[in-house]
């Protein structure tokens, strides 16, 4: 089965959820045109990424009823979406949040769980910290949603392979930092590294979209990849430019590289769990 | 230890003309001003914005004192001719002598501080005159030093080179071909007959860069710069320089009284819709 991938690695206006949604609408006529089936949108999609006293006045629901997500659903008709947001729940709480939305449905939401609060980041303040990694079922397969800083921690990826996702998409808004005499930023080859060991380590699929543009000096490289489960690269967007970058997955070769590399038949959840509860318990 | 400042210098260039064009067409601008000096920062800032916005959207403003070097003019006249910007020359001499004039006892210091803010005021002059945007030339040395006149030079309506290290922006300057002389020469404000930045400071910008890079981006201790070679009155004398000028890097505090004070917790990018 070949499942025809595209990560639109967009600009976004701060805080102008229509305009955004607008651009949203434009890719994926876009992706449609290349017959995309699943076409992936940056963390804070519809929102831009420093939102600060924004927070409540972008906050969207992922439902019919709401006037910017009943478009992505009817849109999601034609292919499936990954859109970036900031949910609020029932009790007003505010997640960095995305959503898979497919055949007119939202099918999964996942809530952004590690919230930089460092250095230039400072989501704690402004966001409410998810509590769930949970895989969920495509058409395609079981996949996973993580967001940004939820992968520079080893848990979360660890955490979607054992529930079952053989492709983890990952979105990102991730401020570009660290020049120095190398090709790319530091931050930008962190997050390459860490990708594709993913990738590796966990035999499955792993794409990656992250936003370009500039907010108050901040900078946005951009740089989307997808990597196979022999953790090699099967496509790489450009870097600082708005764009959207194609990749064909043959998701038959998830069967042909854990029949050759069975790590995961192999992984002892039991004796990680043990270790863990001891670990925790001291 | 690492103290390698070598920087990229295409990758620093592609995100600086970025920087410059999305800040300046954002908020529906097309054009730049700048102060041109004669001197590397402001030379190099223009070429990001003539880069970024093309050399029609971009007025370089000469702004000389009667006691201006001659060599300050002439350079900056270089870079007008090979980048091919807009230009006007408006001599400050008239606008200042009137207030040397007040006070006989007018100090360099108290002399170069009014200079500053003089060509500030033109330079928003020309900034609305000619619709453009003032792009700052502030580099990281001298924001960490407070080597600045505040709302003088360091005033702009963004700035390009404030996360570089002046070793830094010499060596993007000179990948961005900026003429010979702008970047051999001694750095100087030129506010006062035989100043230099390096003579005045009391030490080389090679020198303190590598200490800030240190203190600043590698988050080293006093202690741990010293234990890695740097001489101890160094250290604490640029380190106090750091702490004492931290006001001129912030907009004044504003007493809080209400429940939402602009600053503390009426929070918004400047980028706010954009």
């Amino acid at each position: 089965m070949k499942l025809n991938l595209a990560l639109a690695q967009i600009n976004t206006k701060l805080g102008d959820v229509e305009a955004n949604l607008a651009k949203h609408l434009d890719y994926i006529q876009q992706a449609k045109a290349e017959k995309a089936d699943l076409l992936i949108f940056p963390e804070l999609s519809l929102t831009g990424y420093v939102l600060q006293d924004l927070v409540a006045s972008v906050a969207h629901k992922p439902t019919e009823d709401d006037p910017i997500f009943k478009h992505l659903l009817k849109a999601s008709n034609d292919m499936d979406l990954v859109v970036g947001f900031v949910d609020e729940d029932s009790r007003h709480r505010f997640f960095i949040a995305s959503a898979y939305l497919s055949g007119g449905k939202t099918l999964h939401v996942h809530h952004k769980v590690y919230l930089p609060t460092y250095g230039l980041f400072d989501e704690g303040r402004f966001f409410a910290w998810g509590d769930q990694v949970r895989a969920f079922d495509t058409r395609f397969g079981r996949m996973g949603l993580l967001i940004c800083e939820d992968f520079w921690h080893a848990s979360p990826p660890y955490l979607l392979w054992l529930d079952g996702a053989d492709l983890m998409l990952f979105s990102s808004a991730s401020p570009g930092r660290g020049l120095n005499d190398k090709e790319k930023l530091e931050s930008a080859r962190w997050v390459e590294r860490v990708t594709k060991a993913y990738a590796s380590m966990f035999t499955s699929f792993v794409a990656h979209c992250n936003r370009v543009g500039y907010e108050d000096g901040l900078h946005f490289g951009g740089g989307a990849t997808v990597f196979d489960p022999n953790g090699e690269e099967l496509a790489h967007g450009p870097y600082n430019l708005e764009a959207i970058t194609y990749a064909q997955l043959d998701l038959n070769q998830l069967r042909r590289t854990r029949a050759r590399l069975p790590l995961l038949r192999d992984e002892r959840t039991n004796l990680t769990l043990s270790e863990l509860q001891r670990i925790l318990q001291k | 230890m690492n103290t390698n400042l070598d920087i990229n210098t295409e990758l620093a260039r592609e995100i600086l003309v970025g920087f410059i064009k999305s800040e300046v067409t954002r908020v529906g601008f097309s054009r730049a001003v700048l102060g041109l000096s004669g001197g590397l920062d402001s030379a190099l800032s223009c070429a990001l914005a003539v880069s970024a916005l093309g050399k029609e959207n971009v007025l370089a403003v000469r702004m000389p004192y009667k006691l201006s070097n001659q060599n300050s003019l002439d350079h900056a006249q270089l870079l007008i001719d090979q980048l091919g910007v807009q230009t006007k020359t408006i001599e400050i001499t008239e606008m200042v002598e009137p207030l040397f004039k007040l006070d006989a006892d007018t100090s360099n210091l108290r002399k170069g501080n009014i200079m500053a803010r003089q060509r500030m005021i033109v330079l928003y002059d020309q900034s609305e005159a000619f619709k453009g945007l003032v792009i700052g030339t502030s580099n990281k040395t001298e924001i960490l030093l407070g080597y600045s006149t505040m709302y003088g030079d360091s005033a702009s309506a963004m700035n390009p080179l404030g996360d570089l290290y002046k070793t830094q922006i010499r060596q993007l300057a000179r990948a961005m071909h900026i003429p010979a002389p702008i970047l051999d020469k001694a750095p100087s404000a030129d506010l006062w007959a035989d100043q230099t930045d390096e003579k005045e400071l009391g030490f080389t910008y090679e020198e303190v860069d590598q200490l800030l890079y240190l203190l600043i981006d590698q988050r080293y201790s006093l202690q741990e710069a010293q234990d890695a070679g740097f001489d101890e009155k160094f250290v604490k004398t640029v380190a106090a320089r750091i702490q004492r000028n931290q006001f001129k890097r912030m907009l004044p505090p504003i007493a809080k009284v209400s429940n939402r004070t602009i600053g503390y917790d009426f929070l918004y990018l400047r980028d706010w819709g954009t």
